[in-house]
């Protein structure tokens, strides 16, 4: 199981703040993300979802507890580890300003590789940009793209380095309904077709069911699971969920 | 209304600090120059009322030549020795009249076998008129009773190194002479010397000899009434005896007007420090108005906003025009209190310099507190007001929509920027050409400063190209060329960033250019013109030239190995009653006919015997046209009107020009010595072997070098050095906030961007190439500064070496390693602006940056 896991958590708490106006996050949450799988975290707002992916994706240090992505322990790593780690092993998907408006389409989709200075695998290349389909625009500047095709750049970029897992904070969130189904597609053939680990963060049910495994978060403790969900079924454990939250 | 500026202003603390710190550099300039001038002058005050506090009444002879206070002060005529009996004897009220035989010129050999310098005060040489309330030897001391005995004060003393016993060599209107010092004196109140100033004092017939070249004369005799006869009655009483021939005067009256001939001189020096804080100020424009146009940018949502719930346009425009205010009034406020401290401090390392004035008080002069308020506020205001109308243009409906307004095109701003700087342009060739009479000065000034306004403006459409082609020096790097597509983001922002550190950098590439062209024609002439292998001369340091002993140049004329000489003393006179003008008395005139290439227009420039002068075509036709043959009237500094025939005139060339008179003529001259000779040498001699033998003729004329072309014109152009390196110490402070702005632009561009940055360090980005990223951004900006402002300059050092062709300005030079120096210097200036704001950059919160809204 542990080597199957992309990224891992291990009785992580995240506090902000002492005393008074201390606010607890995260309660020992214990989590492991299987490698090749596409798994979305969901929860009411305040839920913790937000601060779980800026933990394992090393944005933000955890109060207690292990993270790991692929063997590397984040935990105790200082800010050049983490920046390294970020830029080799994980890529991002945010929901908005997620391009440099200097550079064109293609030069957004190569800059990690950039930074790191390596070259990207042009088979490699051309097969996530014919998969994204905009090959005919990648000399476009982010202004002169739609939201959407903005997006798919910024998924291109994710995958473009092979990372050890893309995360994606509510990558839809932003988009009509089309644009955002275009953009979920993308990222379950990434999935599918290309083994890549993906873990989005989302409160839109509709998104969490092209996943396949969805994480309920409430509280800062994991509440619900499912495995291969739709629309419905994550509809339901919500508001079964919303419920049970209003009893308690 | 006002409650939301005040607000907008705390809320922007940075901004407030950074863009009020250029007001406040250039206020405390200002009124760092006032106070500084001020207390200088009542120093003066104090220091001239001590010289003269022993002076009741002064006697002195009218000076044969009055010269402008700028050029040095007038000598006057010597009068006769017998004139203190005839004041004693002959004018009631009189309790003692003492002659003074005083001149500045008594110049020390110190031990290192070198003249000890002055930096302004003067060396004076005078006659010993014994202790007073204001002068007592110092113990182990008596007063100077035989011809080869001298006194000092104790400051030269001090300064010397000497002992009373010591063998003191002095340089007087005479060539080197040897002394026993026998006295030290000092001054009341325990003071070495008066004003910096040097004294030796020798008996009194050789101070006649010695410092004013006559027997049985004084320069001036000074006069103590007695009890009950003021200052002013006895002074009149000595004018009625003597006649409209003497000056005479109060003590107080000496005492008020030389100080007042030294404010004047410092009312021209505070000019010049108010010309050089112009330029600071004019610089703290861009920088203003580049801070507010950003703030402006920055807050167009908020703006918009207020229009929307009701304010008019006038009352945005109010709110940013009273932000201006209050940031102008508190800069003021600062930059007068650094000034204060600023002009204490400079006013302190003067009197250390001149040898220990003493300073009066620290004064705070009104115009300093005017200045700085009327400067402050006016360059703030008139800064903000562009940006203040741009921010009244914001439509209500901008604060609904998300997207910034997108930058106006550039057409209009470079259609301004090019008849800008025509007109700046046609200015300065109006000036240049010498057809703006009296406001020549002004108009080339105005022209340089609107030249300066109009590049500015061309500068955006420039940036973008420049800036790319610049920037691919630096982007090998991914951080570099993401800075460099950063710098060429907003091409206004970067342009007005850029043309603030192309002003300093333009004025000091231009005189650069002037002084080197000069240094090029200056080279070619004596090359190619001046037949001369041997050149004597030296540096001037004082207000007197240096000079050497006229035996000199017979000596070096018999030495084996050496063809011709000839040697020039230089003084000033009347000619034909006209305004003073330089005369100068040659040695052997054919010599120097020979070695300069001068051919005769009229007449023969063969011999110049008693009598008669030599001079060139056009000074001929300026004192009325005369001709081989005529009488010319000459007054030298000494001695009666003399008439003189015109044995030659020459033709106008570029190396030399002006009156010749002959050698026995400088005995009249204010000093009879030579200043400068030319030797050429023997066909076939080596100068390797007669150098060394001129130079050990030199032995006793320490304040001259004999050396070969190359480094008598080194010697001849250092002075450039000097007047470059002041010049680049004033603009300095202009670079100084030139570089305050390109932090300013920085700072707010990171401010602007840190979701970008937060974006980049997330998928990656480590700190160091953040801040490298940063660190290229600035540096294109400033590099591209320090390349217009090379540009500039070049042109402005061009347009003026061209237009002073026919004055000497034959070639045409530029410093290269000035300039390239000076990009580098940019490139390292760019390094340093970047400092702060990249570890602004480096430390955003990477969540922070990312987390919507």
């Amino acid at each position: 199981m542990t080597t199957a896991a992309a990224a891992r958590a291990v009785d992580v708490w995240k506090v902000y703040g002492s005393g008074e106006a201390q606010v607890v996050a995260l309660r020992g949450i214990s989590v492991d993300l299987a490698r090749g799988q596409f798994t979305a975290i969901m929860g009411p707002s305040g839920s913790g979802k937000s601060t779980l992916m800026h933990c394992l994706a090393g944005l933000d240090s955890v109060t207690r507890g292990q993270v790991y992505i692929g063997g590397t322990e984040l935990t105790g790593l200082g800010d050049a580890g983490l920046t390294r780690l970020r830029r080799d092993q994980v890529g991002f998907v945010f929901q908005q300003f997620n391009l440099l408006p200097t550079l064109s389409a293609q030069e957004n989709i190569t800059l990690p590789l950039a930074i790191a200075g390596r070259k990207p695998d042009p088979m490699w290349f051309d097969t996530v940009i014919d998969t994204i389909g905009l090959r005919d625009r990648l000399g476009h500047r982010p202004s002169q793209l739609s939201g959407g095709q903005q997006q798919r750049v910024a998924c291109a970029r994710a995958l473009l380095g092979k990372p050890e897992v893309v995360f994606a904070d509510e990558p839809t969130g932003n988009l009509d309904s089309r644009s955002g189904a275009e953009v979920l597609g993308f990222l379950r053939r990434s999935v599918r077709e290309f083994g890549q680990t993906v873990v989005m963060v989302t409160h839109d049910p509709n998104a969490a069911s092209y996943a396949d495994r969805v994480v309920f978060l409430g509280d800062g403790q994991i509440v619900a699971e499912l495995a291969d969900p739709d629309a419905e079924a994550v509809l339901d454990t919500m508001k079964r969920l919303d419920v049970l939250g209003t009893v308690a | 209304m006002l409650r939301a500026t005040f607000a907008s202003l705390l809320a922007r603390k940075l901004r407030l600090i950074l863009s009020g710190l250029a007001v406040v550099l250039g206020v405390m300039f200002v009124s760092g120059a006032f106070v500084l001038t001020d207390t200088l002058g009542r120093s003066f005050e104090g220091l001239f009322s001590t010289v003269y506090s022993q002076t009741d009444v002064q006697v002195a002879g009218k000076p044969k030549i009055e010269v402008d206070e700028l050029e040095g002060a007038p000598i006057p005529a010597n009068v006769p020795a017998d004139l203190v009996e005839r004041i004693e004897d002959k004018v009631p009220g009189v309790a003692d009249a003492v002659g003074l035989a005083e001149a500045d010129g008594a110049r020390v050999i110190g031990k290192n076998g070198k003249v000890i310098a002055s930096l302004g005060p003067p060396r004076l040489g005078a006659n010993w008129t014994g202790e007073s309330d204001m002068i007592t030897l110092r113990p182990g001391s008596k007063a100077p009773t035989a011809e080869n005995e001298i006194a000092m004060n104790a400051g030269l003393a001090k300064t010397g190194g000497f002992n009373v016993g010591d063998e003191i060599a002095v340089l007087t209107l005479e060539p080197k002479k040897t002394f026993k010092l026998v006295g030290i004196f000092g001054y009341s109140n325990d003071r070495d010397s008066i004003g910096g100033a040097t004294v030796v004092a020798f008996t009194t017939p050789v101070a006649q000899q010695l410092m004013l070249g006559e027997k049985d004369v004084y320069s001036a005799i000074r006069v103590k009434a007695a009890a009950g006869v003021t200052p002013e009655e006895l002074r009149d009483r000595i004018a009625a005896e003597l006649g409209p021939d003497y000056v005479v005067k109060t003590g107080d009256q000496l005492a008020t007007e030389t100080t007042d001939s030294f404010r004047r001189g410092l009312g021209f020096f505070n000019n010049i420090l108010l010309g050089f804080a112009g330029v600071a100020l004019f610089v703290g424009i861009f920088l203003i108005l580049n801070t507010f146009s950003i703030i402006v940018a920055q807050r167009t949502r908020e703006l918009a906003l207020m229009r929307a719930v009701g304010a008019s346009r006038r009352q945005v425009i109010g709110s940013v025009l009273v932000e201006a205010l209050v940031i102008g009034l508190v800069a003021s406020v600062l930059g007068l209190g650094a000034g204060i401290g600023v002009g204490a401090l400079l006013a302190f390392v003067f009197g250390q310099m001149a040898g220990g004035l003493a300073l009066a008080g620290i004064g705070v002069p009104v115009a300093a507190v005017v200045s700085a308020f009327t400067v402050g506020l006016l360059v703030t205001l008139v800064a903000a007001v562009l940006p203040a109308i741009r921010a009244s243009r914001i439509p209500p409906v901008a604060a609904l929509q998300d997207s910034a307004i997108p930058d106006k095109p550039l057409t209009r701003v470079t259609i301004a920027g090019a008849l800008t700087l025509t007109a700046g342009g046609a200015a300065l060739a109006l000036g240049l050409s010498g057809n703006a009479g009296d406001a020549t000065l002004w108009t080339v000034l105005a022209g340089v400063l609107v030249s300066f306004v109009g590049v500015a403006l061309l500068t955006p459409l420039l940036a973008r190209p420049v800036v790319s082609v610049l920037g691919r020096l630096f982007s090998w790097s991914v951080p570099g060329k993401l800075g460099r597509l950063n710098s060429g983001r907003n091409p206004r922002r970067t342009a007005i960033t850029a043309a603030a550190l192309m002003v300093g950098i333009a004025l000091v590439i231009g005189v650069n250019v002037i002084l080197t062209s000069a240094t090029k024609s200056f080279d070619r002439l004596a090359a190619n013109q001046v037949h001369a292998e041997i050149y004597i001369s030296g540096e001037q340091s004082g207000p007197l030239p240096p000079t050497f002993d006229a035996a000199v140049l017979d000596r070096a004329g018999s030495t084996p190995g050496v063809a011709k000489v000839t040697g020039a003393y230089l003084d000033r006179a009347i000619v034909n009653g006209t305004k003073p003008d330089f005369v100068v008395a040659v040695h052997d005139i054919a010599a120097a006919r020979d070695i300069f290439a001068l051919t005769p227009a009229e007449g023969s420039l063969d011999t110049l015997g008693e009598g008669q002068l030599v001079l060139d075509a056009e000074s001929a036709t300026q004192i009325g046209g005369v001709h081989a043959g005529d009488r010319v009237s000459i007054q030298l500094t000494r001695g009666e009107a003399e008439t003189y025939t015109v044995a030659g005139i020459y033709q106008d060339n570029d190396v030399i020009s002006g009156i010749f008179v002959p050698e026995s003529a400088a005995k009249n001259f204010a000093v009879p010595q030579p200043f400068q000779a030319f030797v050429q040498l023997a066909p076939g001699a080596s100068i390797t072997d007669v150098l060394p033998r001129i130079e050990a003729l030199l032995a006793d004329s320490p304040e001259v070098s004999a050396s070969d072309r190359s480094a008598f014109i080194a010697q001849q152009t250092r002075q450039f050095d000097t007047i470059l390196t002041m010049i680049q110490i004033l603009l300095a402070l202009a670079i100084l906030i030139a570089v305050l702005g390109i932090v300013n632009t920085l700072a707010l561009s990171v401010l602007e961007r840190t979701r970008e940055l937060g974006l980049l360090r997330a998928i990656g980005l480590r700190r160091a190439q953040t801040m490298r990223m940063i660190t290229v951004e600035s540096m294109v900006i400033s590099v591209f500064g320090a390349l217009l402002g090379v540009a500039v300059g070049t042109g402005l050092g061009t347009a003026v070496v061209r237009a002073l062709r026919d004055e000497g300005f034959t070639d045409l030079a530029f410093p290269w390693s000035q300039m390239a120096l000076y990009l580098v210097l940019a490139a390292l200036v760019g390094v340093v602006a970047a400092v702060l704001p990249a570890i602004r950059a480096a430390r955003v919160d990477v969540l922070n940056a990312i987390a919507y809204e």
